[in-house]
């Protein structure tokens, strides 16, 4: 339940002083910091597999695949991390993603997709259903959850353009708090009336990675596959819609597609997250920033830099969500709000003088 | 009545380069002195300290030979008064109730409107021709109505010195000799000494007593216009050739810039 | 000077100057205040008649109707409307400190620390039956505790060479965000009823009201209402913006964090008992100045009356609307808000 709210503060001077100071600057060594950065989703991958509450190895990792025998261990590897590794991944690297198109789109340095109302969408729409409708399987959650980020995002969207003026920055973001604190006081009210359905579903709305089987990734695999796909055709473009909407216009650049196209992305990519894994927070608006600091503003490798590094972000924090209180889990959306909040903060203050 | 308002080593950093260096200045009572200088060169950031708005990183401002860090805010507000740039009212806050506000220095939580406060208020509003919009809210009036309305509250500290930070800067050429001829109406009426940033040489030339040019992290030159203002100061200064003439209505300097154009001869 | 008049008492020791129009709207929602707060007692799983209401409080009704009332009806009015008193006042020192209308209490971390410090003491006072080892009367200091000191840490956090206004609502939602992780946290790993408690708490619900906790709430709120109404013209000086307000002679900083203090007790009082009603902050000074114009000296109580109706009037849909159930009344003020804030955006075009 980590609702995160945003208005419209001229955040600009942040977005200043991190453009101007990029660490690789030539296309070489970024390419060399993308090869760098896969190998190290890799290496996280592999320690996510293998450290845990149980403890195997990379053999007995291999060799559950190979060699298949029904021991506890294989059982673990393939039913439990090895699905848990995999949506960490997708999902750290779609969050990461939106993160950056939603920065870029509403030119707030400190976006995510929670502004657009997503996660509080999802929320409501889980509670309500299992309150009224009585539905209980994580399957069926993850559509709920995926219709109501699509409702609340849709909403955010309608009503930034209505109104006198275009879809500007300034609306989205405003439009998405007032969504998301409408659709997260609700859900906090339907809870309050209803201990039994707090119970059930307190874990997923923290965010979590765990307890998923494969199936709820693989199935909305393909929606999340599509997002990526487009968010690196329109990379380009997020160049020019990064220049401001008159200067964009006036490139020739179609503001209302673009922005539209943004948003679909945005959806199916946020939306498909929460659905699988819940509401997470914190990924989207910290991880572009890191990925600005190595690549620069230039989309074409920002986007593909911010997933890698949004990936081995969810991993690493769901190894240590695993270890922290050992044997119990925390949810790792709230590890993620645990290690986001102090690198938030320090964006925060850097921002300067205004 | 305030004697002296002086500078001694000031230096004024940003960061960790110095914006003003070591700097002694004297500035003259009564008199309207304005600072002009190339973008970036110092002139508001020196203006601001002098307003005991920013904290010099050595040296000091003194006040009647005292230092003005030394001295709590309201007893520099008694005695010292800047309008910023651009400055901001909140929406709907009428005229009066800005002008009033003036009078904070001078007041306690129970004595908010005494009859002092009401003249000189009253007053203010006279002086700078607003006393028929004291009822309208601020953001609802014209660039040079503003202004003026901000200058009157100003006044109603009822300060000696007045600091301007770029007054003209965002209004349209009626509105800054508006603002201008007001000001020195002001200077010429009440005496009070005012001093400003002003972008527009040629009008700093027009309207100040004393011009101060900011360069190198320091004062260039000081003095009357017609005294200092040559082609060769605005070469050093700004690094702009022109030719030096003087206005044909005021007699004043005046600097028209050589570069491209249409000549008509 | 229209619609102004001078006051000056006691040979000019005392001055000050009344706007009438603004007095008089003042009185008007003053009275409407006060009549919802009479009326609300009418309402609940039986709606008794105001005429009996006014009877039970003079002293003339029957016992039952007197348990009802006296009992159960009033302690909770009380707190709602004070809550709403002190949440309104608090957010509207906010929108003067931040200088922007769209602020509110509920972004600076103050209702989220409320949260963490509840969830935090249902924790640790519970024993393995899952029962307080101390009594639940302690849980609102522990609110207020916790809400104080999350607004200290923000002020902290957002203080380089002084503190601006978008440092502190940037660091405030940072920090609220880290909060509400925590409180989720610790739900998790307790028994399901403490999460159960604190999700109501969190919510924002009047509903175990009693006398003693009104003893305590209404006159700690009346005390810090009084300091903000001697604090009215510092506000109104922080609002023309930091270089204005040094030229003027403010301590700039000094009073911005002397607000903050004050914003965040007030919030904490209201939040300690009522749980974290949201909106109300940042609807009720906004309706205020529609009405009565950004002058905190009228401004400030016209919030503080805007705001108890507003909690009154949400508590009583939450307690007939859906009869039996219960629904928390920050359900209502969100209900309302969200939207209301909604419409803000789009009235106002140039933020």
């Amino acid at each position: 339940m980590s609702i995160i709210y945003l208005t419209n503060i001229q955040a600009h001077s942040i977005e200043r002083r991190v453009q101007l100071y990029m660490i690789l600057k030539n296309n070489f060594s970024k390419t060399i910091a993308l090869i760098v950065g896969t190998l190290l989703l890799l290496l996280c991958m592999g320690v996510s597999i293998v450290y845990g509450y149980a403890n195997t190895s990379i053999q007995t990792t291999i060799e559950s695949f190979t060699q298949f025998n029904q021991s506890n261990e294989h059982i673990i590897i393939q039913n439990v991390r090895i699905p848990r590794v995999l949506i960490a991944t997708c999902v750290g690297a779609s969050l990461a993603i939106t993160g950056v198109l939603m920065q870029t789109l509403t030119k707030n340095p400190l976006a995510s997709p929670g502004i657009l109302g997503i996660n509080a969408g999802a929320g409501f729409a889980v509670v309500f259903a299992m309150i009224f409708f009585h539905v209980s399987n994580l399957q069926s959650f993850a559509w709920i959850a995926f219709l109501g980020a699509t409702i609340a995002a849709l909403s955010v969207y309608g009503i930034s353009s209505a109104g006198r003026d275009a879809v500007t920055p300034v609306k989205i973001t405003l439009a998405g708090a007032a969504i998301s604190a409408l659709f997260a006081s609700l859900t906090q009210g339907l809870l309050a009336t209803n201990e039994a359905a707090l119970e059930q579903v307190l874990f997923w709305l923290a965010g979590s990675v765990q307890g998923r089987k494969l199936e709820i990734l693989l199935s909305v695999l393909p929606y999340l596959i599509i997002g990526w796909i487009a968010a690196l055709l329109i990379s380009s473009k997020m160049n020019i819609l990064a220049l401001g909407d008159d200067v964009a216009r006036g490139l020739g650049l179609r503001l209302g597609f673009m922005k539209l196209m943004v948003g679909l992305i945005v959806i199916l990519l946020a939306g498909g997250s929460v659905a699988i894994a819940g509401p997470i927070g914190f990924v989207g608006i910290v991880v572009p920033h890191f990925a600005r600091k190595f690549v620069g503003t230039d989309h074409r490798w920002l986007i593909p830099m911010a997933a890698l590094l949004g990936g081995i972000l969810l991993l690493l924090a769901d190894v240590t969500a695993r270890y922290i209180i050992m044997p119990q889990e925390v949810p790792v959306g709230v590890m993620t709000a645990m290690i986001g909040t102090p690198f938030f903060i320090y964006l925060a203050r850097k921002g300067g003088k205004k | 009545m305030t004697e002296t308002l002086e500078t001694k080593s000031l230096t004024l950093n940003y960061g960790d380069s110095n914006i003003i260096e070591n700097l002694d200045l004297s500035i003259p009572m009564n008199e309207i002195t304005v600072l002009i200088g190339a973008n970036g060169c110092g002139k508001s950031t020196l203006l601001r300290s002098i307003a005991r708005l920013l904290k010099p990183k050595h040296g000091s401002v003194l006040l009647d030979g005292q230092d003005i860090f030394k001295l709590s805010t309201k007893q520099v507000a008694k005695k010292l008064s800047i309008l910023p740039q651009s400055p901001v009212a909140p929406e709907g806050l009428t005229v009066l109730q800005l002008v009033k506000q003036g009078r904070y220095p001078h007041q306690s939580w129970r004595k908010q409107w005494t009859e002092k406060d009401e003249e000189i208020v009253l007053n203010s509003l006279k002086a700078t021709g607003v006393d028929h919009l004291q009822d309208k809210p601020v953001d609802e009036l014209s660039g040079g109505q503003r202004q003026r309305a901000w200058i009157a509250m100003t006044l109603a500290q009822d300060t000696d010195i007045i600091l301007l930070d770029e007054p003209t800067t965002y209004l349209d050429l009626t509105h800054q000799i508006e603002i201008l001829d007001l000001l020195f109406e002001l200077n010429q009426q009440q005496k009070r000494t005012i001093i400003m940033v002003l972008h527009d040489i040629n009008l700093a030339c027009r309207y100040a007593d004393h011009i101060i040019t900011v360069r190198d992290r320091g004062v260039f030159q000081q003095g009357r216009p017609e005294e200092i203002m040559t082609k060769t100061l605005v070469k050093h200064v700004f690094d702009l050739d022109c030719k030096m003439t003087n206005d044909p209505i005021f007699g004043t300097p005046l600097c028209i810039p050589f570069g491209k154009g249409r000549i008509i001869s | 000077m229209k619609n102004l008049k001078t006051i000056r008492l006691l040979q000019n020791k005392v001055s000050f100057l009344l706007d009438i129009k603004a007095s008089k709207k003042l009185t008007l929602i003053s009275i409407i205040a006060l009549a919802v707060f009479l009326f609300s007692a009418s309402f609940g799983d039986s709606f008794i008649n105001p005429i009996k209401v006014l009877q039970v409080l003079i002293g003339n009704g029957s016992d039952f109707d007197q348990l009802i009332i006296v009992d159960f009806r009033m302690p909770r009015i009380f707190i709602a409307a004070f809550a709403g008193m002190a949440l309104a006042v608090a957010g509207a020192i906010l929108q003067g400190i931040i200088k922007n209308p769209l602020a509110s209490p509920d972004l600076i971390g103050i209702s989220a620390g409320g949260g963490a410090a509840v969830v935090g003491f249902l924790a640790m006072f519970s024993d393995s039956n899952h029962s307080l080892t101390v009594s639940i009367e302690w849980l609102p200091l522990a609110g207020f505790i916790g809400a104080t000191i999350v607004g200290l840490i923000v002020y902290i956090f957002a203080w380089k060479d002084g503190v601006t206004p978008t440092r502190l609502v940037l660091i405030g939602i940072g920090v609220s965000a880290f909060m509400q992780a925590i409180t989720t946290m610790l739900m998790i790993i307790g028994p399901i009823y403490q999460a159960s408690e604190a999700n109501k708490w969190i919510t924002g619900s009047v509903k175990s009201a009693d006398w003693s906790q009104v003893q305590i709430v209404v006159p700690l709120i009346l005390i810090l209402l009084l300091i903000t109404f001697f604090i009215t013209r510092q506000l109104n000086v922080q609002e023309l913006g930091d270089d204005t307000a040094a030229s003027l002679g403010q301590s700039v900083q000094k009073t911005r964090l002397f607000l903050l203090l004050l914003s965040s007790s007030l919030v904490a009082s209201a939040i300690s008992f009522a749980g974290a009603i949201g909106f109300v902050g940042l609807m009720a000074p906004h309706i205020a100045r529609r009405i009565v114009g950004p002058s905190f000296g009228v401004l400030i109580p016209t919030s503080a009356a805007i705001g108890a109706i507003l909690v009154m009037v949400a508590d009583i849909i939450g307690r007939t609307a859906f009869n039996p159930l219960e629904v928390p009344a920050g359900v209502f003020t969100a209900a309302i808000g969200a939207p209301y804030f909604i419409y803000l955006l789009f009235r106002n075009p140039r933020k």
